[in-house]
């Protein structure tokens, strides 16, 4: 694996008045790698993701995202990153096609090259027959698979994934986690959230931030060795029990 | 006794096109902890609005703690306690405002039925003059769950309660759920996360509108037709990819830090056949091992012989 660093994170802080979301956090994310970011509900995941996704300055620290300062760089920022989650992606009163084109555009891809990508990406998934349909339309599986491929549309270093498999069938899900593995394969690297713990375990390293801390920071295999137990869900739990804040 | 059922339930959307409850039957006894799994889209909540009559069927029959679904709507709203999917309490009044709003509806009190919110109640009796929109999503389903238990229901419906909510509040919502059981009442839960099956006496395994299998979990997971094997080596895609492209393989997806495999009826010695190959590809630590099917194992099983028969 590339040994280059394209998440680089000191000491990195959020302060809302007295309340401190996010405290000190520290880790660097290699090329191609793909991290798992967990946490309790309100443990600061947001916030955090948030700051590296060049959407809120932090209080103090430091953090590069793709080699951009999140100080002073935001918009080179978001140029290089993608970004999915569950509860928005995509346009559900605008077709596939036309999904694809306005996040291109968005991302400032050239027509030519958007027309040249769309074509094999339609290809790549299957979806010749609907890609006039409304994204609406599609069953959820489809969806997320859809969001996922738009999220990596133009190519970015890093893609940033919040909850990307809520509620789909096991088949599903292992789809697209598949899709996962073969864009971290092509150098993209994954930087992703779940609540779902056996997918903690598909990520080659995990942290786990517990009231805006992070807590562990390990390959799963670690993680489980180091607490004596046999699955992430185990781990999470030792670790989270002692949480004394909730999301809000 | 049986508190819940559905018989040969069906409910379809938009002038018939869409089919989300396909001829559902299933029971549930009295005091019993019974899971509905499955994935979004499956036609839970449609079987739970039926059961909670906010919802008529095109076909079939159902009834909740004796009562029909159509012609008893009244006494079963009065005897169901139910937890929607999504919160629908009221976010602009209090804690203590919700529950006595809910206690009223009811026509009882917060202090009549005291005893069986006690327990659940106390963890946020601190936040009584708090607006429930300003709760956080683990008080939010503690409160929703009181009000759903305030008039002493004879069955609890619970939509998907634990979705989106992380693993320490799904533990402690689980532990709740036992105690209620413990004092008789009957509970159908439905949920996504198929980790929580085993947590349930019986369930019912629910794939788009269809019931693919009504069992206590150990049975299901008994019931699984063939030997399958988990195996990993330090690059577990590629193994992954090595495996399905080999014709011995049946099957074989991601599990965990392991991957799931079961082989083709004629490979005698599963464990040395997956050595192999992955010693061919060129794998390195390597390690093979013959393990029991969890629910999931059994859920993605079932899907693919349902989709084998259409």
């Amino acid at each position: 694996m590339d040994q280059e660093k394209v998440i680089i994170c000191k000491n990195l802080t959020k302060r809302f008045g007295d309340f401190t979301a996010v405290n000190e956090i520290s880790f660097d994310i290699t090329k191609g790698e793909i991290f798992g970011f967990l946490g309790a509900n309100g443990a600061g995941k947001t916030t955090a993701m948030r700051i590296l996704c060049g959407l809120s300055f932090p209080t103090s620290g430091e953090a590069t995202v793709a080699g951009y300062d999140v100080y002073k760089q935001q918009e080179q920022i978001k140029k290089n990153i993608g970004y999915m989650s569950q509860k928005f992606s995509l346009y559900e009163n605008l077709t596939i096609l036309e999904n694809i084109e306005f996040f291109g555009g968005v991302y400032g891809l050239e027509r030519k090259e958007i027309k040249r990508r769309t074509e094999k990406l339609i290809d790549t998934l299957g979806l010749q027959k609907e890609a006039k349909k409304m994204v609406g339309e599609l069953p959820l599986g489809w969806k997320q698979k859809l969001a996922f491929s738009v999220a990596i549309f133009h190519q970015p270093k890093i893609v940033f994934l919040d909850e990307p498999t809520g509620g789909v069938d096991p088949v599903t899900r292992r789809q697209f986690w598949d899709m996962i593995y073969e864009a971290a394969a092509s150098g993209i690297t994954i930087f992703v959230t779940t609540h779902y713990m056996d997918e903690a375990e598909y990520c080659n390293r995990i942290s786990v931030m517990v009231d805006g801390k992070v807590e562990a920071l390990d390959s799963p295999r670690n993680l489980k060795e180091k607490h004596q137990v046999t699955t992430m869900d185990e781990v999470f739990y030792l670790l989270a029990r002692g949480a004394k804040r909730s999301d809000n | 006794m049986e508190t819940v059922t559905l018989q040969n339930i069906v409910k379809t959307y938009n002038n018939g096109s869409v089919k989300a409850v396909d001829d559902v039957s299933f029971t549930v006894k009295e005091g019993e902890l019974f899971g509905l799994i499955g994935p979004d889209g499956a036609g839970k909540t449609s079987i739970f609005r039926i059961l909670t009559t906010v919802l008529l069927a095109d076909k079939g029959q159902a009834s909740v703690a004796g009562f029909d679904v159509v012609k008893d709507y009244k006494e079963i709203r009065a005897s169901v306690g139910y937890m929607p999917g999504k919160f629908s309490l009221y976010q602009d009044l209090t804690v203590l405002e919700n529950l006595n709003f809910f206690a009223t509806v009811f026509g009882t009190t917060i202090e009549e039925n005291y005893e069986l919110i006690k327990d659940i109640y106390d963890q946020i009796k601190p936040f009584n003059n708090r607006r429930a929109g300003k709760l956080s999503g683990g008080m939010k389903q503690k409160l929703a769950l009181c009000c759903a238990l305030i008039h002493k229901p004879k069955v609890l419906l619970l939509d998907e309660p634990t979705t989106g909510v992380d693993v320490v509040s799904r533990k402690e919502f689980w532990e709740m759920l036992k105690t209620l059981k413990r004092q008789g009442i009957t509970i159908l839960v439905s949920t996504p996360y198929m980790d929580e099956a085993t947590l349930c006496e019986r369930i019912a395994l629910i794939q788009d509108g269809k019931i693919m299998t009504v069992d206590a979990p150990e049975n299901i997971m008994k019931a699984y037709p063939t030997k399958l094997y988990a195996a990993r080596s330090r690059e577990i895609y590629r193994l992954l990819l090595d495996y399905r492209s080999d014709e011995a393989i049946e099957s074989s997806y991601a599990f965990g830090e392991y991957l799931h495999i079961t082989l083709h009826n004629k490979v005698h010695d599963g464990l040395s056949k997956l050595n192999e190959i992955a010693e061919k590809k060129g794998h390195v630590e390597i390690q093979v091992k013959e393990i029991k099917a969890t629910i999931e194992d059994s859920f993605i099983r079932l899907m693919g012989e349902k989709e084998a028969k259409v």
